[in-house]
């Protein structure tokens, strides 16, 4: 097993002329939790996309524990995208049954688990259920598996704060050990007590990538008042 | 045991130092018990609102100093060394004076001053 869960080398993204990401060098280790952070149109979801093997680079590679993206990847990848992409006709059961069929990692018992302590009925269908409750379904789908790398797209953006502090609990709460958890956000203020690691990324380059302590210990300031600073307007 | 505390982390400083001085905060309280069993790192992270790594280093900190041990099978637990609580309680007292002091030398007291100034207070109080 590679030391390294995730390595970009020289990883370019271009849509046309716009350069999405330019020439990122990245390396994420295993048994942490890692905040992607940068503002609106920076690069994290075209970063997490071309992890997932949906984008294919311009130049450079990214490697998940040195392979490229692809069939193999994906069994232990588990991603959280930033839209909604379920069928909305399905219901939660089905939801469970249909990711059990897909992934050989999944635990249907734990999503059980998670759907009864939030109070949500699994008979349900999809459609009917809040922006918030949708939100959470996904999350939950996304770490009942036994992944080695959850790649998750704003799980945070769009639930109030208790639904919030939910999801970051069932993350903390939900991977594996040697499994590594990137979580793309703005939202730094909610989420920098549960990480290990920031990675801040600005017009598709790597500003900075340090321990969240070792930084709180140099600064003498939160990840949130640095972020500020770096990416004044 | 499941701990059931009230965790409030501050934005100025590492957050493994504080998790350190809140347990301590706790022990000294006597919100957890010399003797007692914590809970597992992960489920104390999880009340804690932390990584659950961070929590791990401030615990592993914690042990170092002997006010937590663990037990290899079984799990953590505070210690049950009375001088070893009343020495950190004595640590944490002077760290209090020390931030009541100067503040009072902001306003221009001397510790002689400060200390006429608590002598009084008590017999003021007890009129």
């Amino acid at each position: 097993m590679s030391e390294l869960v995730l390595e970009c080398k020289g990883l370019t993204k271009k849509f046309g002329r716009k350069t999405a990401l330019d020439n990122i060098d990245l390396k994420l280790g295993r048994g942490k939790i890692i905040g992607l952070l940068g503002p609106n149109g920076s690069g994290k979801t075209t970063l997490i996309k071309t992890a997932n093997g949906l984008l294919a680079p311009t130049g450079g590679k990214v490697l998940i524990n040195d392979k490229i993206p692809g069939r193999e990847t994906k069994k232990i990848v588990s991603y959280l995208p930033d839209q909604t992409y379920l069928p909305q006709w399905m219901k939660i059961d089905g939801l469970i049954e249909m990711f059990s069929d897909f992934y050989a990692d999944f635990q249907p018992q734990t999503a059980y688990e998670m759907i009864k302590s939030l109070n949500i009925n699994p008979s349900e269908v999809l459609k009917t259920l809040s922006k918030g409750t949708k939100e959470k379904v996904q999350l939950i789908l996304v770490m009942s598996r036994r992944a080695q790398l959850y790649l998750l797209d704003e799980p945070i953006g769009g639930v109030d704060p208790a639904t919030r502090d939910y999801i970051l609990d069932s993350i903390i709460k939900n991977y594996s050990e040697n499994a590594t958890v990137l979580i793309s956000t703005h939202l730094i203020n909610d989420i920098e007590k549960i990480l290990d690691e920031v990675v801040f990324i600005k017009n598709g380059s790597i500003m900075l990538h340090n321990s969240v302590d070792d930084l709180r210990e140099s600064e003498g300031k939160s990840v949130d008042a640095i972020f500020r600073e770096v990416f004044k307007c | 045991m499941f701990l059931k505390m009230a965790w409030s982390f501050s934005d100025d400083r590492p957050i493994y130092s504080q998790i350190i001085e809140q347990i301590k905060q706790f022990i000294v309280s006597g919100e957890i018990k010399p003797g007692d069993k914590l809970a597992s790192v992960r489920d104390m992270a999880s009340e804690a609102g932390v990584n659950p790594n961070t929590m791990q280093r401030a615990l592993s900190e914690l042990e170092r100093t002997g006010l937590i041990y663990s037990q290899r099978t079984s799990g953590r637990y505070i210690t049950q060394k009375e001088e070893l609580i009343q020495d950190m309680k004595n640590e944490l007292a002077n760290e209090k004076i020390n931030m009541f002091l100067q503040s009072m030398q902001q306003i221009g007291y001397s510790k002689e001053q400060v200390a006429d100034l608590i002598k009084n207070y008590k017999e003021a109080e007890n009129k």
